[in-house]
């Protein structure tokens, strides 16, 4: 019962979180992107188009919900749920300071990765289930893009692993504590873990799945209403994953840098926690509105020739420094 | 004559009824693709065509353009344009107005570059009609028209960004162009289809306001294209996704009618400024810059210093701006020129831009026929696409840099 009730609680706290940060984020993009081209952005509904999110999402709401003819109906009811409900899912073992997380579990890096690939699911479930010939391709891209990238991810993050001797989010942050940050160890792993994590978000320079001027809205062409609307926050909540992670296992987590943490009281961890994690969502939208897009092709020449053996070189020689140093 | 040999350039085996019936990609529509597989039924595990319906509502087709593509995974087999869904009959509607009255056409042809098509039909009349234009207002159709160029080819790089998902450059692109556009706005009223470029001279004379105007404006170019070569050209993806893609060679591209930047960036440098001088353009002291490689980059190249060789014109013109009249004083509301034919030939931005007129002796044209670069540049597109990606298809369509009412007309 008190699990159960716990359960509840849980989820319900998580969610109104992760929604309110995903429509800060939608709102964040909007006005950086037009900070970056010398525009305003939203600036008309509420004061500082604050709410203009909120305005998009009641109007997407409303709109009339429209089914390919030919669609596969399970397949194409399932996959924008899938969408958002799977970096949803992975952020119950996120913990945002040193007691304040939903639930810490030994392998949670594990669980959170495995639910970080499952988006790849619905965009390939959404690609094909839409009968759409765009879809089609950007599904195709995405199951191709996501061999060519997760290999390279998982293996960068292994020497963190590594060296932290655990897979616990919570007890990676509390080795960082102890010792450093991890990305003074591995500064290469962060750099690879970075490029990865922004293509696992499917975000530019890496959309090829939603490329917009080649497959007009690739995987969610079909997609109106509410269902467009769980892709779009899936899309956010995916980012604010994969930010998690690297906040948690390169920078620190909450913790405040040449201080000693144990006497800094739990809201300004989480303070500091956010704030690291709005910096690297800053830093993807940089990426976003900076560079042109990646080509199917190069994308995958580059995780494998490139991003995969310099994970590796990076993996065998923390293990030899951990061996040694044992 | 020169324009005979000028008017069978256009490869006259793209016209749009024969893509229409002749062509197999189109006859194939997914609708009956069915009826194929059921014709042979121990073809299940067959390869087959993956037939992409690329437009005529698509985000980069710049346009109503539409392209039926067949693929093979990512890679393309076989790419058919299918034209004719911005088609307004200018030509035939030509012939039926007066004289004058056949410029404000033009501007809806080529929308970004409105100066220079307004240009070759004033001056194509001017030869029918056999009217001596004012130096003045030489000057100001050769300044106007570079300015044109320059803005039209800040739209193509803000565009062609975009294409590749450099969105940013869109509207940085855009930014520069409004500067150019306001200098429009203060000499002749409009932002886009200008007129301004009449029958016997210019519409108005500039105001020392657009003169300020546009020596501010050319005292920031050089420091925004620096940004832009900064954002862009340097970048590591942007060289990945240009360099090299959609190459063809100088003898395809002579073949095919291609001219313009597309031309240039193939080691050709042809440019009606300089090999057919008119206007005042021998007056002034430009390059033609060439490339030698004919791929989506190099056509960046060329677009990127020929908005560096507009501006030398641009100043140059404004510096040298003889005094006198704008206008033609006493023009007749009815010409009639004497009977006979013309073909006026001129350097746009997108290429070479020609008018044919046939006059009759009455008020109206008996004949008029617009070649528009757009239309020979779009036509080997097929050519360049094939074996190429998905995705690039729309980087080498945006390298094209059509208007489709330039295609279309």
């Amino acid at each position: 019962m008190e699990i159960l009730l716990f359960g509840i609680i849980g989820v319900v706290v998580l969610f109104s979180v992760i929604a309110l940060n995903a429509l800060i984020l939608v709102y964040m993009e909007r006005k950086v992107s037009a900070w970056m081209q010398s525009r305003l952005g939203p600036n008309r509904v509420g004061p500082f188009g604050l709410f203009q999110t909120t305005a998009d999402i009641v109007k997407l709401i409303l709109k009339e919900n429209i089914r390919n003819d030919q669609s596969d109906k399970v397949i194409y009811f399932l996959a924008p749920i899938l969408a958002f409900v799977a970096p949803f899912a992975a952020f119950v073992t996120v913990p945002i300071a040193n007691t304040i997380g939903i639930r810490d579990l030994d392998m949670g890096a594990v669980y959170i990765f495995a639910l970080g690939s499952s988006v790849i699911f619905s965009i390939i479930w959404a690609g094909y289930g839409s009968n759409s010939r765009y879809a089609l391709i950007g599904a195709m891209r995405s199951a191709a893009q996501m061999v060519s990238y997760e290999v390279p991810m998982i293996t960068a993050v292994l020497g963190v692993f590594l060296i932290a001797g655990s897979l616990s989010m919570r007890e990676i942050v509390t080795m960082q504590a102890n010792q450093t940050w991890f990305i003074v160890y591995q500064p290469l792993g962060f750099i690879l873990f970075l490029i990865a994590g922004t293509a696992e978000a499917n975000r530019a320079p890496f959309d090829l799945p939603e490329a917009e001027s080649e497959l007009v809205a690739g995987f969610h062409t079909e997609y109106t209403g509410l269902k467009f609307a769980f892709f779009f926050l899936g899309e956010y909540a995916a980012m604010l994953v994969s930010c998690c992670l690297i906040v948690l296992l390169f920078l620190g987590g909450w913790l405040v840098p040449f201080v000693d943490n144990s006497i800094i009281p739990a809201w300004i961890h989480i303070t500091v926690f956010m704030i690291k994690v709005y910096l690297m969502i800053f830093l993807m939208m940089w990426f976003r509105w900076t560079f042109p897009r990646m080509r199917v092709d190069h994308l995958m020449g580059f995780g494998w020739k490139v991003l995969l053996p310099l994970a590796f070189i990076n993996l065998v020689a923390t293990g030899a420094v951990v061996l040694i140093l044992k | 004559m020169s324009h005979d040999t000028q008017i069978k350039k256009e490869p006259s085996n793209l016209s749009s009824k024969q893509f229409r019936t002749d062509s197999p990609l189109i006859d194939q529509i997914p609708g009956r693709k069915r009826q194929i597989l059921r014709e042979s039924p121990e073809s299940e595990l067959k390869m087959e065509e993956f037939l992409l319906n690329v437009g005529p509502q698509h985000p980069s087709t710049h346009g109503v353009l539409r392209l039926v593509v067949a693929l093979e995974g990512e890679v393309i087999k076989r790419c058919d344009p299918d034209l004719g869904y911005l088609h307004r009959t200018f030509e035939k509607i030509s012939e039926s107005r007066s004289y004058q009255q056949i410029v404000p056409f033009t501007d809806r042809m080529d929308y970004l570059g409105s100066m220079n098509a307004n240009w070759g039909v004033a001056v194509a009349v001017e030869k029918l009609a056999k009217i001596e234009v004012p130096e003045r207002a030489e000057y100001l159709r050769v300044i106007v028209s570079e300015l044109n160029r320059i803005a039209s080819h800040l739209m193509w790089m803000g565009a062609f960004g975009a294409d590749i998902g450099a969105v940013t450059a869109f509207l940085y692109g855009f930014r520069e162009r409004e500067l150019i556009l306001d200098m429009f706005e203060e000499i002749c009223g409009s932002r886009l289809t200008y007129g301004y470029i009449r029958v016997g001279g210019v519409a108005e004379d500039i105001t020392p306001k657009f003169d300020k105007l546009v020596r501010e404006f050319l005292d920031i170019l050089p420091a925004k294209l620096e940004d832009y070569h900064n954002l862009i050209t340097g970048n590591p993806i942007f060289l990945e996704r240009t360099r090299g893609v959609g190459a063809i060679t100088l003898e395809e591209a002579i073949s095919y009618g291609v001219t313009g930047p597309m031309l240039k960036a193939c080691g050709m440098p042809w440019d009606l400024r300089k090999e057919e001088p008119y206007s005042v353009y021998p007056k002034f002291d430009f390059d033609i810059p060439v490339y030698y490689n004919g791929d989506c980059f190099d056509r960046f190249r060329v677009r990127m210093d020929e908005m560096v060789e507009s501006a030398k014109i641009v100043i140059q013109a404004l510096d040298g701006l003889p005094e006198g009249d704008y206008k033609v004083k006493k023009l007749a509301r009815n010409i009639k020129p004497p009977v006979g034919d013309v073909y006026v030939r001129q350097e746009a931005p997108r290429g070479e831009y020609g008018v044919y007129m046939e006059s009759d002796g009455s008020t109206k044209p008996n004949r008029v026929k617009y070649r528009t670069p757009s239309f020979s540049n779009l036509s080997i597109l097929p050519l360049m696409t094939v074996g190429w990606k998905i995705a690039d298809l729309v980087a080498i369509l945006g390298s094209v840099d059509i208007v489709l009412g330039d295609v279309d007309r």
